[in-house]
């Protein structure tokens, strides 16, 4: 039931405008962090207050929610999330990446392929993919006007350098449609090539620092490498989830820590559940 | 000899100015500036009217005291300042046609990190001073366009090998060198693509005098060997005298006189020159 004491989806109708045209202008440039004048919420910055922000502006009554953080429904930040969404909308909340028409996500691209009717909003912590090269906004701003990316290509030689290989565990940088190089939030290797020519419109919003960017549909997306140490996502080869026996699925590698064996389960809660509940259905277990 | 040569870098009337002037400065008058400061409005001529000509293969030496608008002048040269007024050609960008201070921000960009090279005197200018060394020699051949691992390895190694890094630092970051080291580092990088201009504004001052020798003797080395042509700015006439072919002399902003080394430093002409040269220890 939603609760009335607040305006439809939180926010008032100004805020809501604001933040949506700086996503149309985001859309309109893609890859360009389009700076917004991030509000306060009822949760902390730094916890996904700029795609909640995002959420909160694009949502309507007939759009069916889901809210992902590191792959899982059900931790609490994904819980206090949807929780805070249906209070002030009402909306209907779904686990399924291939029902839900907006999925606000931390970290993950769903395993099941986006759709054309989809939005997909990511929670971001550090928009720009140039910082630790240059601390100062002024600076990285013309270095962006000026399409001068070499500091980004630095930090990977860096990683080259000392320790053999690219290192970046997550957010790897991609240059988008050969023009901005965009921090992709903090999601895996594994699921860039997801974003490329991808249906869906993707969304990133970054609330502390007070940036909105967009991917849109079919746009190209390239994760930055060098000729000899081309770019590589994380591998699972051999290896499948120990639920579902999905393989080619980004998996967590989890310990039993009463016989010291490793094991691999999805790391994607929604999909697991949906391969097992198909396989039931089928009278396989 | 049929044609003269063509110079590998032109620059014509280059002002640079702080402060918008005023009517009392933009005068012609001889006495309405104090040095090169406007009293009345306060503002800075640093360089005026600065013109000169470097072929390849030439060092020119630029000397002149403290605020005689020497770095200003390389700052305008490598684009870290935008000059006022002036222009600036170099014969293998667009055959030596197109107005450099005019070009847009992204061409002047190529311009920096493929035409030229410049060393600071200051390495925390010049130097991502926690980045490998290795990797800061390859900044600027991935500015240039590089994308290959090893082949930017080879060359990074290569170079902190002629300018005196063991291979066995070319790893670490230059904050951990001595002054002369990050110093080198800085030629090293500076040197990394080749670039047909040098321009090294005060590279030993502050240098130890033995590592400014060594400093010293490998600018001259690299540059007979790459035929590089270098803008080289001091104030110490011991580096003009063993490095630089021509010398021109700035005072308040302005060339005072110029000419070959030998005859600048035996037989100047100009009241400051002489004062420059008699005071040499």
């Amino acid at each position: 039931m939603m609760n009335t004491a607040y305006n439809f989806a939180f926010f008032d109708e100004g805020s809501k405008r604001e933040i949506r045209r700086a996503t149309l202008k985001a859309i309109a440039i893609p890859g360009y962090q389009v700076p917004f004048a991030s509000r306060e919420m009822p949760i902390g910055r730094g916890w996904g207050t700029g795609g909640l922000q995002l959420t909160l502006a694009l949502i309507g009554k007939k759009d069916v929610l889901k809210v992902i953080d590191q792959g899982s429904d059900e931790s609490v930040n994904a819980v206090s999330i949807k929780k805070l969404v249906s209070d002030t909308t009402g909306v209907q909340l779904t686990e399924s990446a291939s029902e839900a028409t907006i999925i606000q996500s931390r970290h993950r691209i769903p395993e099941v392929p986006l759709k054309k009717e989809q939005i997909l909003v990511l929670q971001v912590p550090l928009p720009e993919p140039l910082r630790y090269f240059e601390p100062s906004e002024h600076e990285t701003k013309k270095l962006h006007a000026e399409k001068e990316y070499s500091g980004a290509w630095l930090m990977l030689f860096e990683q080259i350098m000392k320790y053999g290989s690219m290192t970046t565990g997550a957010d790897h940088p991609v240059m988008v449609h050969d023009r901005y190089v965009m921090a992709p939030s903090p999601i895996p290797r594994f699921d860039n090539h997801k974003m490329d020519e991808n249906e869906a419109l993707i969304l990133l919003g970054a609330g502390r620092e007070k940036k909105v960017y967009a991917v849109p549909p079919f746009t190209k997306i390239v994760s930055l490498d060098f000729e000899d140490y081309p770019f590589e996502g994380e591998s699972f080869e051999g290896k499948c989830c120990r639920l579902c026996g999905s393989e080619g699925v980004f998996l967590d590698e989890l310990i039993d820590e009463g016989t010291g064996e490793t094991y691999y389960q999805c790391n994607d809660t929604g999909y697991c559940y949906e391969v097992l509940n198909k396989a039931e259905k089928a009278g396989v277990n | 000899m049929t044609e003269f040569e063509v110079p590998v870098l032109s620059i014509k009337h280059l002002n640079k100015q702080f402060g918008t002037g005023c009517a009392h400065c933009t005068n012609p008058e001889p006495d309405a500036l104090i040095k090169n400061y406007c009293k009345v409005c306060g503002t800075v001529f640093a360089c005026r009217d600065v013109s000169f000509d470097v072929y390849p293969g030439e060092v020119l030496g630029v000397v002149g005291e403290s605020g005689s608008g020497k770095s200003t002048l390389m700052q305008c040269l490598y684009f870290d300042q935008e000059a006022t007024s002036g222009e600036a050609y170099i014969s293998s960008y667009q055959n030596g046609l197109k107005n450099l201070f005019q070009e847009s921000s992204q061409q002047k960009r190529y311009i920096r990190n493929n035409l030229m090279g410049k060393v600071y005197q200051n390495p925390l200018l010049g130097l991502k001073i926690d980045f490998s060394s290795i990797g800061n020699i390859a900044e600027k051949l991935i500015a240039a366009g590089s994308r290959n691992v090893e082949m930017m390895e080879a060359r990074g190694t290569d170079l902190l090998g002629k300018v005196n890094i063991p291979i066995h630092r070319s790893k670490e970051a230059p904050k951990n060198f001595s002054g002369g080291m990050q110093q080198r580092v800085q030629i090293a990088k500076a040197l990394s693509n080749n670039p047909p201009i040098l321009l090294l504004d005060e590279v030993t001052t502050g240098l130890d005098l033995s590592v400014q020798a060594s400093v010293l003797d490998l600018i001259k080395s690299l540059q007979r060997e790459l035929n590089i042509s270098i803008v080289l700015v001091s104030h110490d006439l011991g580096v003009i005298r063993m490095l630089a072919d021509r010398t021109m002399v700035m005072l308040d902003g302005q060339v005072i006189e110029q000419g070959l080394t030998d005859q600048i430093l035996e037989d100047p002409q100009h009241a400051f020159t002489q004062q420059l040269v008699h005071s040499l220890l």
